[in-house]
């Protein structure tokens, strides 16, 4: 009897908490980074808004930083666990995570006219072989930013060329404003490739011949990271570079301990905000130098997208929750970190009104963005070039033997495909 | 000849260990078998379209032909030989001075457990400040001392930068090896002390002659707990460093995490890892070997 009792009990339960699964709420996870770009802050403020509007859907959201954003994802996608249903993906991993086969293709949900309203360099942070792999979203690229009142201590103008800048942060290091001018993201990781590659760039180098054979040892690339380590040796280049990635560029930029700097977008903001920044309101955003015999400049496309994993149950929810995210109305609202992905907000005059430097210069800055190389082994590629450029700022190596070694790890990486 | 009692107990011995044992062949055994059959395949998720062959041993071997596999190995093995030779040697003296009555010592025990009751990563982010070359700690202290004329860096240079996480390590892990000697310390009969004493022998005398030989179990015990977790070391690189600069601080572990979560390489990651096991396994042999010649008194 009591047996009985206990048997129905539990199948009474069981019935309650189904039924409650299913008229309850559909739970998507997102992964997001706390870096660049939106702060946590900010897509915390656009999920609350998109809850609102959809009160049938809940939203977990996860921060981690950027340089374990990589490994969360493979974690999550290789395990097929479902743990997250929408990823925030850089534009280096399409072909590694298409090629896995853990993205969602999302081409066929992009309506043409949409399509065409999006910068193709955006659209491309987020395409492999011709498809797509998620919504574009965070439109970045890198600015160059100097300290208004350090160069006009010397009489200086906006710099348009590297060599400018050079001789700028000599007479800054001679006058004693300040100790070392420049500060840059050469920290071992993706950092130090992304900055050694906008001067290549800048100076018109290629990494790879046309038929494909890897250069990195010769001509340009070498030349720039010849440039990197003698400026560094002449204390222009703020010797903590090499520790140094996004944030800590920001934090000596904002602390007054460098005339000059590279970073993304959401510096600038920040740089001028007086609870963030000790130069609040001289922090200029203009368009990366580039070189005399090269390129007027170079910047690298920093574009993410919000993908799907195919592990997601709830395909078509998350959908609904990255085109929100992305959509115009949402991004223009938070145009103070990132710009919007569309085209035709850029004459929008809201957007003008809120964002005047930043849209004036990303309108010039845009005519110069690049793409990393896009090939399913560019995590190795990456690494081991961050490897052997650092072994040359460290001085382990010459940059001659770090770029020859480059060379011949990247043949034997590409061997293998 | 086992009577029925002596088989009933048997049978309710094993009931007893079955859920433990089952619970620990599913997150014990099983992963580490899966992980050893993964390291015979070729399983590379950036080349699906190569499918996923059985290589045999050829993950091994050509994690055992790289310079880089060594050149990891070599790190390691000094980080491991001269963080643990000064944690044994400060642990030590802290030991003996806890070891002490004086007033206050119940409060400066407790103090001493602060760093080990830090997470690791809060400990590694900690000392990344400090030895941050623009606003770190250790640069204001130096400077403002006048030992040092200016700010400087010190996670750029490989050599310093080793160091620098050794600290990291030895201040976090110091508190644990001095309170598991201390322990042994306590259990040193006083009246080998006095007996000593009334023999005539010094402070020093007895140090050497009855401490230092009784604490070696302890100390052996300490010394192999300790091997083991620095050999695997990451979480401290991982959070200071990132293997950098120029891989000065890239350790065995670091190059598994590296190939397993980095590259997509989860065949090579796991044929690492059974080689970083391997070598930890013939320390604790050796170790547990020499913890068999004991000293009697």
């Amino acid at each position: 009897m009591r047996k009985k009792v206990l048997v129905i009990g539990f199948v009474g339960f069981l019935v309650l908490v189904l039924s409650g699964m299913a008229l309850g709420k559909v739970a998507i996870s997102g992964l997001f980074m706390k870096q660049a770009g939106y702060q946590e802050s900010d897509i915390r403020a656009m999920t609350e808004e998109f809850l609102k509007q959809n009160p049938d859907i809940e939203v977990n959201l996860s921060f981690v930083a950027y340089e374990e954003l990589h490994d969360k994802i493979v974690v999550a996608a290789a395990s097929g666990a479902g743990t997250y249903d929408v990823i925030l993906l850089d534009c280096i991993w399409p072909a590694e995570f298409a090629e896995a086969g853990w993205l969602l293709d999302v081409t066929d949900r992009l309506t043409p006219e949409d399509r065409a309203d999006i910068f193709p360099e955006v659209l491309s942070s987020v395409t492999y072989k011709g498809r797509l792999y998620g919504m574009p979203w965070l439109n970045d690229w890198q600015y160059f930013f100097y300290n208004k009142k350090m160069l006009a201590d010397i009489g200086g103008k906006e710099p348009q060329y590297w060599p400018e800048v050079m001789e700028y942060a000599e007479k800054m290091k001679a006058q004693g404003i300040v100790e070392y001018p420049i500060i840059d993201a050469w920290g071992q990781g993706e950092a130090v490739v992304i900055q050694w590659l906008q001067y290549v760039f800048a100076m018109d180098g290629k990494l790879f011949d046309e038929a494909g054979n890897p250069i990195m040892n010769q001509g340009k690339p070498l030349e720039a990271l010849k440039f990197m380590v003698d400026n560094m040796n002449k204390g222009l280049f703020n010797p903590a570079c090499i520790e140094s990635f996004y944030e800590e560029v920001r934090r000596v930029f904002s602390a007054g301990q460098a005339a000059f700097g590279l970073n993304w977008t959401y510096m600038y903001n920040l740089a001028n905000d007086p609870a963030e920044s000790q130069i609040a309101g001289n922090a200029v955003l203009a368009v990366i130098p580039g070189f005399p015999d090269g390129r007027r400049s170079a910047t690298c496309n920093g574009g993410m997208g919000l993908s799907i994993l195919n592990t997601s149950k709830y395909p078509d929810e998350a959908w609904k929750y990255v085109t929100y995210l992305s959509s115009r109305e949402v991004q223009k609202k938070y145009s103070q970190n990132a710009l919007p992905i569309w085209k035709s907000l850029y004459d929008d005059p809201e957007l003008v009104a809120q964002q005047p430097e930043v849209v004036k210069v990303a309108k010039e800055q845009i005519r110069y963005v690049f793409d990393r190389p896009q090939v399913s082994w560019y995590s190795q590629f990456s690494l081991l070039l961050s490897e052997e450029l650092q072994a040359a700022l460290t001085g382990a190596k010459t940059p001659e033997k770090a770029m020859e070694d480059a060379v011949s790890r990247t043949k034997e990486v590409m061997a293998k495909y | 000849m086992t009577t029925r009692l002596q088989k009933k107990e048997i049978y309710f011995a094993w009931a007893l260990i079955l859920p433990s044992f089952l619970f620990i062949a599913f997150i014990v055994f099983y992963p580490t078998a899966f992980s050893f059959v993964l390291s015979l395949f070729q399983v590379d998720l950036t080349r699906r379209a190569q499918g996923t062959p059985f290589v045999g041993l050829q993950n091994y071997a050509e994690v055992l032909r790289s310079s880089y596999f060594w050149s990891s190995m070599g790190r390691t093995a000094y980080f491991t030989v001269v963080s643990i030779a000064i944690e044994m040697v400060l642990g030590f003296l802290v030991a003996l001075l806890l070891n002490q009555k004086f007033w206050g010592r119940g409060i400066l025990r407790s103090l001493l457990l602060l760093p080990w009751a830090l997470p690791i990563t809060v400990d590694a982010i900690m000392w990344k400040w400090i030895f941050n070359a623009n606003y770190g700690a250790l640069n204001a202290f130096l400077t403002q001392v006048g030992i040092l004329p200016g700010y400087r860096p010190w996670l750029t240079q490989g050599w310093s930068a080793m160091h620098c996480v050794i600290i990291a390590d030895v201040w976090k892990v110091t508190p644990l090896v001095a309170l598991l000697l201390l322990a042994g310390l306590q259990t040193i009969p006083r009246e080998l002390y006095e007996a000593a004493l009334v023999d005539g022998a010094g402070r020093l005398t007895s140090l050497l002659k009855i401490t230092v030989p009784l604490l070696l179990p302890t100390a052996t015990v300490v010394l192999v707990l300790r091997t083991l977790d620095a050999f695997r070391v990451f979480d401290i690189v991982y959070v200071m460093t990132q293997g950098g600069p120029a891989n000065a601080t890239k350790v065995i572990s670091f190059l598994a995490y590296q190939e397993a979560f980095k590259f997509l390489h989860f065949s090579k990651g796991a044929a690492l890892s059974f080689v970083i096991t391997m070598v930890v396994a013939i320390f604790a042999y050796f170790y547990t070997k020499s913890m068999r010649k004991q000293i009697e008194y």
